[in-house]
Formats: C-alpha cells, structure tokens, sequence
C-alpha cells in the first residue's frame, strides 16, 4: 500500500505541474458542458416559412397569420407563385413553403376540405420533420377556428380521439434536463479514457517504464497507481458538472446523488480499464489517442445521448448492449430525472460490473513488466 | 555475479544474440563493447528480467534471472539507454521517488552516491527536464544507485555526453567498483574499453572476443603501424592497393596499416614516393581495442 501511495504522490505532482494539461483536465470538461447543452438543443425555432398564398382569401390569410403567431416561424409571402417559392427553397433562402392554391376558402366552405402543401427542406431530415410537426399542429388548430366561424361554436364537431400528451419526469420535454445529463457522462467519460491511456504511454515513451519495470513493484501497484488519479479526477469532475447544472441550468435531481456516483465509481473502472487496455497495446501517445478517439466516437454515438437507441437498427441496438457509455446515459437521466432507485437500476450496475472485472483483467494480462 | 550461458534471441529474422557467453565475478567493471545493433542492450535487458531468451540461462548472484527475478529486481540498479527520469520532477523529487519504489530511503544509502549528488544538490529543486545532458546523467546514476544494488548495469551511459563529462563518469565508475559494486557496462567507444576490467567484443549478436584489454590486444599478431600525411584519403586508397597489406583503415587524422608481416618501411617510403605521396610519416604501433576489433570485423 505504501508502494501504491508513492506512486499516487508522483502521479499527482506531475499532473498539477503540467501547466498545459491542468486547464485541459479542469476546465475545458466544464466549458464544454456550459457550451454543448446549447449546441444540442434539438428544438427548432425561427423557422423561415415562405408562404405562397395564390387564394388571398380570409381563410388563407388566417392560416399566414396563425403561422406568424408562433414564435416557432418567421413568416414572409410571395406573391409570384409556386415556382417562385420553390426557387426561394433551392437558393436556402427560406426552410419551407407553405403552398395555398385558389379556391382554399371556397373548398373549404363547400366540400368541407381544402388541400395545402408544404415543401420541406429535407438535408436535415430531424429539422424536417419537427417543422412539419409544428406545422401539422398550428393548421390542426386553424382548422377549428375555421369550423367555428362557419358553423358556430356549437357545431363544431369533437374528434372522435383525442390524444393529450403528458411527459412525465421531463414535463416540459425541456432538452436541457436531458442534455446536461448526458453530458456530464461524457465529459466524465473523455476525462477517465484519454488520460489514462496516454499516462501510461507516456512513461514508454520517456523510457521510465523500463525502470519502473525493473523495480519490485507488483503490476497492480504500478496499475492502481496510475488509474487512481483519474479515478478521482473523474469524480470530481462529475461532481462540478452536476452543481454547474443546478446552477446554471436548473436540471432535476429527483433521485439519490450517492447512488449516482456510486455507479459512476464502478463505471469509471470500465473506462479507465479501457484506457490502460489501449495504453499496453499502443506504443506512442498519438497511437493511443487514436485508438481511445476510435472507441469514444462510436460509445458517445451510440450512447442514447444524441439519438434515442430504440430508434436505432436492431443490430445497432445489439451494439449498444455491449456500450458502457449507454448505461451511463440511461442511468444518470433515470436518477436525475426520474429519481429511480438502486433497485430500479440494479441490472444496469450487474452489467457495468460485469464490464469493469472483464476490461481489467483483460487489460493487467496484457500488460507485462517482461517481454 | 553474473553468468550469461549460451544466451540466443531471435526478432523474427533478424538473430539478435547468437549463443554468447559470459562470466562476471564480484566487483569487476565489465564493458560489453560493440557498435549500435550488435545486441547490447538485448543482453543487459536480459540480465535485469525486462526480456526473456529463446535459449540460454543467465543467473545473478546464483539466481536464475527468470525463475528468481523478484531477487535480481530488489538487487540490480539499472540505467537505460536513454536517461530515464521524470522530466517534470525535480532532482530531489526523482531521486526520493525512485528510492520509495525500492523500499528505502535517499537518506539511508546517502553515502553511496554522496560524492555524485554532491554535484548536482545546488540544482535539487531544478526540474530534470532542464538539466544539462551531463546532469541529467549523474542523475540517472543516483537514481539507480539510491536502493544499493548488489550490481550495476549500464546501457550506453557515454552516450550523447560531452567529453568532460564522459571522463567524469567514468571516475565515478571506478569509486563504485571500489565500494564492492559490480559494473557491467556497454558502449559504443572504444576508447572506453581500455578503462574496463575485462571487456567483450560483440558484433551482430556475436561475441567476437572477451577478457581484459590488455589480453585481448596482445592478441592481435599481426604487425601495425600508422601513417601521417596532409592527404589521407588519396594515401588510403593507393595503400589499399598495396598487396602485402592487410587492411588500411582512417584512425582520426592517422591510417593505420595492418600488415600479412613485418614492412620494410624504407622500401614501403620509397614505393608511396614514386606514387607521388613524399610527405608521409610511417611508424609501428601498439595495437588498441579498436584495431582488433576492425580486425575481428572484416
């Protein structure tokens, strides 16, 4: 034990003596936070809606000034036709066209129908469609009034089902209270890989693993030594970015902050068994960050952070069984939001556990003081 | 103390180490000598349980250093290739940190390398990073040193030092050697090898010779002499031409000439006279190290 105190003492002194790595540790996780909640806001507002009214009736006009209402568009008109919006939608010179042909009102009074159409900007297919949502609501609501000025408020038929949403633990479906949660098991996650994969390289690349390898210091000494610092870096990190997101963003804690760094505690043993695996495996600190880079981008991907996992394939989904990252994320918004309790997520410690022995001992057979 | 036994290691196609053999008794300074890739460091890596042979056994003060390697790990100090040392540590930071991880004190084994950390102690809060090559090497030396190992192995300790340094270690070398240590050292100058007590020639994995050098030189039977003109270059190619010389190899700003057997030198003169070479000084020489060991390369 003392063995394992001397090394944690050296690790600490070169990690707080790195003037280029401190701030890199400390606070770019945490800019980082403050900066990606905004970047992955997937609500969409100030939509550039170009209307191409060709009834100009009241009904039309309505329908416009409904759109122009919400604070979701930006509504401009044209006057020129259809092909003219169509242009508009090609030069990116709006997002959308609202085609309404002549004879809107007079279809809708008579036939009791009229047809509209709106042309999507489809490159980005998630925009696409939460525009046409919106939409689909603001014309829903329209079609109401319409009904009542034709027929009076009494005869305005009730649909035979009507859905209201409730979402639960989340009431105000804010993308805050997701995305901040999410985060913090990335930046936890970028903090406990990276380094520990390129610690270790880097004693093999100054050479003084060659010492330390000829020293009587036992192989889980010289590990525990060097996992260690991050182990708790890593914790400290998830403990500044959860007050930062109570602060700052006023994210739920609903459930038991011991619980959750409890699992973070097992979790960080996955990732930082993964950095050592990567760093016995690797001879340079680029061939490590590389390696690390390669895991990471796949784990964040397909993590639930970004993009719900059962959307996904189901061989992408059978991926994400084998991705601590996706436990992570499922359990810091299941604590924090939902406040589950360990019961609630016992087979998510089971299999983080499982991962944390497995990479370890994957890992310490790898590395060999002997060639 | 240490017995290499028909050591032999393969990378792939390329034979490292080929059945070389050698003994080093108690407080002996032994010098394995050789140019870059003749397989020193494979060996001394050997020795200190950082790689295993194909075939072969070594044994360090009578233990197998395979199957006792916790014994030659508690009891070797060794300094790689490269200075290892933390280069954001301080000199006192490293010394103390490499004397916990062998389970002792800088205060306890101070009087073994007092008269080497003397030198650098006005510098112990300076970081290793920033010190001169020379320090930095001393450093190296007391880090090694710090746990009081039975047995010192060097791997190229000389090189990339400058030439006052260099003569300083090697004094330091000797006042270990003389505190009981035993020394195996490696190095690619062969000037160096006249300071060992015995020395191995080693050269493409093999060991070309070993003992001291004064056995090992007296060994070269052939006849030597030097040669001293303005131009040496034109000189050695006119002297390789010359059918009772054995080789003519550059020696600094000298040749020197191994003959089949003793020259007639007058005539040799008069020979490089008609050829145009009327300035050059010839004489016979006593055979160093590197004369034998261009002699055992061809």
């Amino acid at each position: 034990m003392r063995t394992v105190l001397v090394l944690l003492r050296k690790e600490f002194l070169q990690i707080f003596r790195n003037k280029a790595m401190l701030p890199i540790i400390f606070v770019a996780p945490l800019a980082q936070l403050l900066i990606l909640v905004h970047a992955a806001d997937f609500e969409v507002r100030n939509v550039r809606l170009l209307v191409s009214d060709m009834d100009r009736s009241t009904a039309s006009r309505a329908l416009a000034e409904r759109f122009n209402a919400s604070d979701r568009f930006h509504v401009s008109f044209t006057a020129q036709g259809f092909d003219a919006g169509m242009h508009a939608l090609d030069a990116g010179a709006t997002d959308a066209l609202l085609r309404i042909p002549v004879h809107f009102e007079q279809d809708l009074g008579r036939k009791g129908s009229a047809p509209l159409m709106l042309d999507l900007n489809g490159v980005d297919g998630q925009y696409a469609s939460l525009v046409l949502l919106y939409s689909r609501q603001i014309i829903a609501n329209e079609q109401v009034h319409v009904i009542q000025r034709m027929h009076g408020s009494a005869n305005v038929p009730r649909p035979p089902v009507e859905v209201i949403p409730r979402y639960w633990y989340n009431l105000r479906m804010n993308y805050k209270n997701l995305m901040v949660p999410g985060l913090l098991v990335v930046l936890v996650t970028l903090v406990g890989m990276f380094l520990s994969s390129m610690n270790i390289v880097r004693e093999k690349e100054i050479g003084t693993i060659e010492q330390i390898n000829v020293a009587p210091i036992k192989k889980w000494q010289f590990i525990l030594g060097k996992l260690l610092p991050f182990w708790f870096i890593s914790l400290f990190l998830l403990a500044a970015g959860l007050v930062l997101g109570k602060l700052i963003f006023d994210i739920p804690i609903e459930g038991s902050v011991p619980l959750l760094f409890a699992f973070a505690a097992v979790y960080l043993w996955v990732m930082l068994g993964l950095g050592l695996f990567i760093s016995t495996v690797s001879d340079t600190q680029q061939q490590s960050m590389f390696l690390s880079w390669f895991f990471l981008v796949i784990f964040i991907l397909l993590s639930g952070l970004f993009t719900p996992i059962d959307n996904m394939p189901h061989w992408a989904q059978v991926i994400t069984w084998f991705n601590p990252v996706s436990y992570f994320v499922d359990v810091v918004r299941l604590v924090l939001l939902k406040g589950s309790s360990f019961t609630d997520i016992a087979g998510h410690f089971a299999a983080i556990a499982a991962f944390a022995v497995a990479v370890n001992a994957g890992a310490v057979l790898n590395y060999r003081k002997r060639a | 103390m240490i017995t290499v036994d028909h050591i032999s290691k393969r990378y792939g196609p390329v034979e490292a180490l080929k059945d070389v053999s050698i003994s080093v008794p108690r407080g002996e300074l032994f010098g394995l000598i050789g140019p870059d890739g003749a397989g020193k460091t494979t060996l001394f890596r050997m020795v200190v349980t950082l790689l295993l042979a194909d075939s072969g056994t070594i044994t360090f003060d009578g233990h197998d250093v395979v199957s006792d390697y916790r014994h030659v790990r508690r009891n070797v100090g060794y300094m790689p290739g490269t200075f290892s040392l933390y280069q954001d540590l301080s000199v006192r930071e490293n010394l103390e940190f490499f004397a916990s991880v062998f389970q002792t004190t800088v205060k306890k084994n101070y009087d073994l390398i007092a008269d080497i950390y003397g030198m650098l102690e006005p510098f112990a809060d300076r970081r290793a990073g920033a010190l001169s090559g020379g320090m930095k090497q001393k450093l190296a030396l007391c880090c090694a040193l710090i746990h009081k190992p039975l047995v010192l192995v060097l791997d190229e300790p000389t090189t990339g030092v400058d030439a006052v340094s260099r003569r300083e270690f090697w004094e330091m070398l000797k006042k270990l050697k003389a505190q009981g240590i035993t020394i195996l050292v490696s190095t690619p100058y062969m000037d160096e090898a006249a300071l060992c007590d015995r020395i191995g020639l080693l050269q493409d994995g093999k060991l070309l010779r070993s003992g001291s050098p004064q056995d090992i030189t007296a060994n070269f039977d052939r006849p030597l002499y030097a040669a001293i003109c303005k131009e040496p270059y034109p000189l050695l190619l006119a002297l390789r031409k010359l059918p009772e010389l054995d080789s003519v190899f550059p020696f600094g700003t000298a040749l020197h000439i191994t003959a089949k057997e003793q020259l007639d030198l007058p005539a040799l003169h008069k020979e490089l006279a008609r050829q145009g070479f009327s300035d050059v000084e010839l004489q016979p020489i006593e055979p160093g190290v590197e004369d034998l060991f261009m002699h055992l390369m061809q």
